[in-house]
């Protein structure tokens, strides 16, 4: 074991995951933005691209594997990559919804708007906040902010709350929306999972920096 | 001395026999320290190790790893000028003690070394009885049955069988290390201590003695000094780090089961050493 050559793979395997982080925060913002457009071409593409975060992955997880076999990592080091191992599943996960999302818009195609999408946006950003932190939080082994990610998982929630009830007002109001509403909810609860797998990222952070498996979020979802 | 386990004669002294009923391997060190002349090479070491499971001793160079070990029975004192000071208790009885002697000390806690050192004039049987011979067994029926046990149980009966009366110099490393392990069992040690058993050896031949290691522990209290740290990993249950201090004397820092030492060490001194970011 080479601490020097250690400290090189591991610095290496966190640039190649905030670089997963940053593939897959582009392909949620892109989802929905494309939804908001009713985008279709935008949305096969992140549906092809999702491939590119999927090797990603695999890549990773390579790595991964040939620096336990190779350098022989304990303590904090292997908690590190048992986290990165951990994070590229949640990260590929997280990619699958934007295309979940991706394919819901090309299935809305060019039905016309249920409503002005205000709330689905907000979970969004909401969400892409909280990838962006967590992976922050990693680099930074911040587990304060980790903690605070967790906390902020309820925000997500209470809106994931609200736009149910609102297409669940649309669907009882007027049957012939139940469809487009249908779509909606799917697109909701894709983002809510996207914030879930968020607090998964911190919960890897806190183990890396303590040595401890907390579940500090516990979803209603 | 006190005896807390057996009824008659104490494990470790003079009036006591190889066979006695001991206890079941169990060591308490308390406040150990051992000095080469004036020089201290291990300072104010307590330790309770677990019977019949492996304890590994890992540190830098130095540190009073080997010291230590040979502190627990006695062996440490054979060198010129050293001493050692405080209390190891075998079963509840110090093997300081002042009537304790030194040579049933030895007989009740066995030792391997780092080279193989194999009778290199006996033949591989009487490399195993070598101990009960000495001891005055003469018995040859008793003598072939500790011989076959020994070496069953050093996981080598099956290789030197039908080569009982060549000479254990024309072994291979590995046959030899396990010949020694065999020579040591054939006293019934309760407890068998190791330094750096497999450091001579290839990883084939490493294997087979972690392997063993792994199987005496039902039997015995195997405590091991290793430099490999992945091998303290693999075979011990608990793991004590010892390190130099400020005078240049080996101190314990941490002690514990080896899955969380080797995962979540509590002392910042004991991540940069498994890490390998000093020593």
């Amino acid at each position: 074991m080479s601490p020097v050559e250690l400290d090189r793979r591991l610095r290496e395997l966190q640039t190649d995951v905030l670089l997963m982080g940053s593939m897959v925060e582009k392909a949620i913002e892109r989802s929905v933005d494309a939804l908001k457009r009713r985008d279709l071409e935008t949305s096969r593409q992140i549906i092809e691209q999702d491939t590119q975060i999927d090797h990603k992955r695999f890549e990773i997880e390579e790595k991964c594997i040939e620096v336990i076999a190779t350098q022989e990592p304990v303590a904090r080091d292997l908690r590190q990559i048992v986290a990165v191992l951990n994070i590229i599943v949640d990260l590929e996960r997280m990619a699958d919804h934007a295309e979940g999302i991706a394919k819901i818009t090309l299935l809305l195609g060019d039905h016309p708007p249920l409503k002005p999408l205000i709330d689905i946006p907000r979970m969004a950003d909401l969400a892409c906040d909280m990838l962006r932190r967590s992976l922050d939080a990693l680099v930074t082994l911040d587990q304060e902010a980790a903690r605070r990610i967790c906390a902020d998982d309820d925000e997500v929630d209470a809106l994931y709350d609200q736009v149910y009830r609102e297409l669940l007002t649309f669907m009882i109001t007027d049957p012939k929306t139940i469809d487009r509403a249908t779509y909606l909810l799917w697109t909701a609860h894709n983002l809510e999972r996207i914030a879930d797998r968020s607090t998964n990222i911190a919960e890897r952070v806190i183990f890396l920096v303590t040595g401890k498996m907390e579940n500090t979020n516990v979803s209603r979802y | 001395m006190s005896n807390n386990n057996n009824d008659g004669a104490s494990a470790v002294t003079s009036a006591g026999t190889v066979h006695s009923e001991a206890g079941h391997g169990s060591l308490v060190v308390e406040d150990l320290q051992a000095w080469y002349g004036r020089f201290r090479a291990v300072a104010n070491l307590s330790l309770t190790i677990t019977p019949r499971a492996v304890t590994a001793i890992i540190g830098p160079s130095g540190c009073g790893k080997s010291t230590f070990l040979r502190c627990i029975n006695r062996m440490h004192e054979v060198a010129r000028g050293a001493r050692a000071a405080g209390k190891v208790l075998l079963d509840g009885d110090d093997v300081y003690a002042p009537d304790a002697d030194p040579v049933q000390v030895r007989r009740h806690i066995g030792m391997v070394f780092q080279k193989p050192n194999p009778f290199p004039m006996m033949s591989v049987y009487d490399n195993v009885v070598a101990g009960l011979k000495l001891a005055g067994v003469k018995n040859r029926a008793m003598l072939d049955e500790v011989a076959e046990r020994s070496l069953r149980r050093a996981a080598l009966w099956d290789e030197v069988n039908d080569k009982l009366n060549n000479s254990g110099a024309a072994l291979s490393g590995g046959q030899q290390q396990r010949l020694c392990i065999a020579r040591a069992l054939a006293m019934e040690p309760q407890v068998l201590l190791m330094d750096e058993p497999c450091s001579a050896l290839d990883p084939v031949a490493t294997s087979k003695i972690e392997d063993l290691i792994r199987e005496l522990r039902q039997n015995y209290t195997i405590v091991i000094v290793t430099h490999n740290m992945q091998q303290a990993a693999r075979v011990s249950d608990h793991t004590a780090f010892l390190l130099l201090d400020e005078d240049r004397a080996g101190r314990l820092v941490e002690y514990g089961p080896t899955s969380q030492l080797f995962t979540n060490p509590q002392d910042r001194r004991t991540e940069d050493y498994i890490t390998g970011r000093f020593g």
